[in-house]
C-alpha cells in the first residue's frame, strides 16, 4: 500500500467517524407548542388545562434528567383559522416548534394540518373533531389522538337509533366541525334504519337558541341531534329544558359533550343525556391518579377533559418515540412514521396503536349523565353504559379515502 | 304561519335585552357623552352578582333583581368618580378606550377565576313551567322578561323625559355651568346617571342569568350587537333605543327562521343601511 492510498484510507475513516459521531450526539432539544382556544367558548375543555397537561407530561417523561432540553409555549388561536395558521408558521419558522398539541376547533385544525405538512413538523391533534383529518385530508405529519366525528356518530348515533330514536332533526354549528359531525351522524342514522327529516345551521357561539329549538320542536323528530360543542351545546340543552322539549317526548342527543359542559350545566339539567367520550377521569386507578394531580393544579379545580388528557397521553408517546430514535431528528414525517410503528401505552388511554392514516385507536365509551341523587359530589357525573372496542370504534380502513392507506 | 308567530314572540324576548342594554348606553351617552364600552362587562357582572347572592348568601332571584343593579351601580359610580370624570371635555375616543380597557380587565379577571363555560343559575320556582299558546309553548320566564323589561324601559324614559329630576339632568348636559349657578350639584348628578345606566345593564344581566349560562364572556358577545342597536336608533335617544331594541330583536328572530346563517349579521347589515341613508340614526337629532 503506498502512502497515497494510506492517506485516503485514513481520510475516509475520519469522515466516517465524523458522521457517526454526529449521529451519536444527536440534538436533544424538543420544543412543544400548545395551540388552543385560551379565552373563548372552548377554553375550558382545552385552553390552559391543555398547557397544564403538557407540563405534566414533560415532568413525568423524566427526559430532563436524561439530558434533554424541553421547552413549552402556548398561544390562543381565538377559533380563527387565519390566526391559527399565522401562529403555526411563526412557531415553525421562528420559534422552531417541533410538535403542535391540542389544536381544537376543526376549522383551525384543518388549516394548521396543511401548514404542518408543508413545513414537515408534527401535529398531534387532541381537540378537533373532524374525521377528515385522517380521511380525505390525512397527512404523514399528523396523528389524530382522542376522538373524531365518525366515532361519535357511530357510537352515540347507533345506540340512539337502536333505542327507538329513528327520526332525527339536526342543530348544527355552521362550520367545518358541525358539518362533519352532521354528515357522519346522518350516515349512521340512515345506515341503522333511521331517517333525517330536517336540520338548521346556527352561527358559532350563539347565545339564544330559542328560534332554532322551536323549529326543531315543530319538526316532530324523535331525536334532536346537537352537532355543536362547548357553550353552544350547554345553551341548547338549558334552553331546550325551558321550552319543554324533553317533556314533550323529544330526546336531545349530545353528539359531542365534554365533562366541563356537564359541570357547567349542573346535573339537574344534564341528567339522562347519552354521549360518547374516550376518557373519563373516574375510569380506573390510572385515570384517577392523573385527574387528582391535574385538578389540584387547576385554578378552578376542574377535572381533565378528554382533550386535555389526550395532550398528556399524546406527548408521552411522542417523547418515547424520540427516545427510541436516540434524539430529535427535527423531521416531522420521520417522527410520525416511528410513532405509528410503536404501540402506545399510558395510564390514561391504556394500550393502543396508531394506524397508517394517523388515527390513534383506543376504546370508545358510551356514558349516561347521572341523576343528582346518584352523584357523590362535584365531578362525579358519568355512568358507563357501553364500550366499543378500539378496532370497532373508528372508521374502518376499508372505507378510508386517505391516500396514505395502501389497499 | 304558526311558526311565524312563535318566531315573532321569541324575537321580542331577545329584543327586551337589547332594549334594556341600549337604553343604558343611550342614557350614559346622552348625559355624559361617554361611549361606554364597559357595558357588556357590567351586564356580565350583574349576572355574576346574582349567582353569588344565591350561592354564597342564599339570597333569591327577586332580591337579586333589586340588589345586583345597586351593587354593580355602585361599582359603576366608583369608576366614574375615580376615572371617567377626568375625561370630561376630551374627545369621545378617550372614554371609549378607557371603558374598553376596563371591560377587558373585568372579563379577564372573571375568566381567570371561573373559566369560560360558566355557571348554572336556575329559574326561580315561581316562574317555572310554561303555557301553551296554541302556536307555541311559551316558558313563563320568557314572558316575564318581556313584561318586566318593558316596564323598566318605560319607567326610565318617564324619569328622564317627564320628571323634575330628569329635567335637571337634561339641563345639566346642555349647560352645566348655568345649572350649577342654580345651586345644583352637577358632578353628583352625572355620577348618579352613570350608576343608573350601569345598573340597567346589571339588571339585564340578572334577567338573563336563568336563560343563558352565567359566563364571563356573555357580555362581550352581546355588546357589539347592542352598539349597532344604539347606532341604528340614534345615539343618545332614549325612546329611539327602546323601540329599536325590540324591533331589532324581532327582525333577528325572523332571520333565524328564514335564513339562519345570516342571523349573526343581519343587525349589522341594517346598521350599514341606516348609516347610509340617515347617519344620525332613525330617531337621532343632528349634532
Amino acid at each position: 500500500m503506498n502512502t497515497r492510498s494510506i492517506a485516503s484510507f485514513l481520510l475516509g475513516t475520519a469522515l466516517a467517524l465524523a458522521t457517526t459521531s454526529g449521529a451519536m450526539a444527536q440534538d436533544k432539544t424538543i420544543k412543544i407548542g400548545v395551540l388552543t382556544d385560551n379565552s373563548g367558548l372552548y377554553a375550558d375543555l382545552g385552553g390552559p388545562g391543555s398547557t397544564l397537561a403538557a407540563q405534566m407530561a414533560i415532568e413525568d417523561s423524566g427526559l430532563a434528567a436524561k439530558g434533554w432540553k424541553l421547552d413549552l409555549i402556548s398561544a390562543d388561536h381565538q377559533n380563527k383559522p387565519d390566526i391559527g395558521t399565522a401562529i403555526a408558521r411563526q412557531w415553525i419558522d421562528v420559534e422552531k416548534v417541533d410538535v403542535f398539541m391540542d389544536v381544537l376547533n376543526s376549522g383551525v385544525a384543518l388549516a394548521v394540518n396543511n401548514v404542518v405538512r408543508e413545513k414537515n413538523s408534527v401535529l398531534i391533534d387532541t381537540g378537533a373533531a373532524t374525521s377528515d383529518l385522517t380521511n380525505a385530508q390525512c397527512s404523514p405529519n399528523t396523528v389524530h389522538w382522542v376522538y373524531d366525528t365518525y366515532m361519535l356518530a357511530n357510537s352515540t348515533g347507533q345506540a340512539l337509533v337502536k333505542a327507538g330514536g329513528d327520526t332525527w332533526y339536526f342543530l348544527t354549528a355552521d362550520y367545518a366541525f358541525g358539518h362533519a359531525l352532521e354528515r357522519d351522524t346522518a350516515a349512521v342514522v340512515v345506515k341503522s334504519g333511521g331517517k333525517v327529516i330536517g336540520g338548521v345551521k346556527h352561527p358559532l357561539n350563539t347565545a339564544d337558541f330559542s328560534s332554532f329549538l322551536l323549529q326543531a320542536q315543530a319538526s316532530k323528530a324523535k331525536i334532536i341531534g346537537m352537532a355543536n360543542a362547548g357553550g353552544d351545546t350547554t345553551n341548547t340543552i338549558k334552553q331546550a329544558a325551558e321550552f319543554g322539549i324533553v317533556g314533550g317526548g323529544q330526546k336531545l342527543a349530545g353528539l359531542l359533550l365534554f365533562i366541563t359542559d356537564v359541570h357547567a350545566l349542573g346535573l339537574k339539567v344534564a341528567q339522562g343525556l347519552n354521549f360518547t367520550e374516550t376518557f373519563y377521569w373516574d375510569l380506573n386507578d390510572g385515570t384517577r391518579a392523573f385527574a387528582k394531580r391535574f385538578s389540584e393544579k387547576m385554578k378552578n379545580k376542574a377535572m381533565p377533559s378528554m382533550v386535555q388528557a389526550g395532550v398528556y397521553s399524546g406527548l408521552i408517546h411522542y417523547f418515547k418515540t424520540l427516545e427510541a430514535l436516540g434524539g430529535n431528528p427535527h423531521d416531522g414525517a420521520k417522527v410520525v412514521a416511528k410513532m405509528k410503528e410503536m404501540p402506545t401505552d399510558d395510564p390514561l388511554f391504556g394500550k393502543g396503536t396508531i394506524r397508517a392514516d394517523g388515527r390513534k385507536l383506543h376504546p370508545a365509551y358510551l356514558f349516561e349523565v347521572k341523576k343528582p341523587e346518584e352523584s357523590k359530589g362535584p365531578w362525579d357525573y358519568y355512568k358507563l353504559v357501553g364500550t366499543t372496542a378500539a378496532d370497532q370504534a373508528f372508521r374502518p380502513l376499508s372505507e378510508s379515502a386517505c391516500p396514505l392507506v395502501k389497499k | 304561519m304558526q311558526a311565524l308567530y312563535a318566531q315573532l314572540l321569541v324575537g321580542l324576548i331577545n329584543g327586551s335585552f337589547y332594549a334594556l342594554l341600549s337604553l343604558g348606553l343611550a342614557v350614559i351617552f346622552g348625559m355624559l357623552n361617554i361611549i361606554n364600552f364597559a357595558h357588556g362587562a357590567v351586564y356580565m357582572m350583574g349576572a355574576f352578582v346574582a349567582y353569588f347572592l344565591l350561592n354564597l348568601g342564599g339570597i333569591n332571584y327577586w332580591w337579586a333583581l333589586l340588589l345586583a343593579p345597586i351593587i354593580v351601580g355602585i361599582f359603576g359610580m366608583i369608576l366614574e368618580r375615580t376615572m371617567l370624570q377626568w375625561l370630561t371635555g376630551l374627545d369621545h375616543l378617550y372614554g371609549l378606550l378607557l371603558t374598553f380597557g376596563i371591560a377587558l380587565i373585568v372579563q379577564g379577571v372573571f375568566q381567570n377565576y371561573f373559566g369560560s363555560s360558566g355557571l348554572p343559575y336556575a329559574i326561580p320556582d315561581q316562574l317555572r313551567g310554561g303555557m301553551n299558546l296554541g302556536f307555541m309553548f311559551l316558558p313563563v320566564y320568557r314572558g316575564w322578561v318581556v313584561v318586566f323589561s318593558l316596564v323598566v324601559c318605560l319607567a326610565t324614559w318617564f324619569l328622564i323625559e317627564k320628571t323634575q329630576l330628569g329635567a335637571y339632568l337634561r339641563a345639566a348636559t346642555e349647560n352645566p355651568t348655568l345649572v350649577r349657578a342654580f345651586g345644583i350639584n352637577v358632578p353628583r348628578m352625572i355620577t348618579l346617571t352613570y350608576g343608573l345606566g350601569v345598573g340597567l345593564a346589571a339588571l339585564a344581566g340578572v334577567l338573563s342569568a336563568p336563560i343563558n349560562q352565567v359566563r364571563p364572556l356573555m357580555g362581550a358577545d352581546l355588546i357589539i350587537v347592542v352598539f349597532a342597536v344604539v347606532v341604528i336608533g340614534g345615539m343618545g335617544s332614549i325612546m329611539g333605543s327602546i323601540i329599536t331594541g325590540f324591533a331589532l330583536g324581532v327582525i333577528e328572530g325572523l332571520t333565524k327562521y328564514f335564513y339562519p346563517e345570516a342571523s349573526n349579521t343581519v343587525v349589522f347589515v341594517l346598521m350599514v343601511l341606516v348609516l347610509l341613508v340617515k347617519p344620525t340614526g332613525l330617531t337621532g337629532r343632528a349634532a
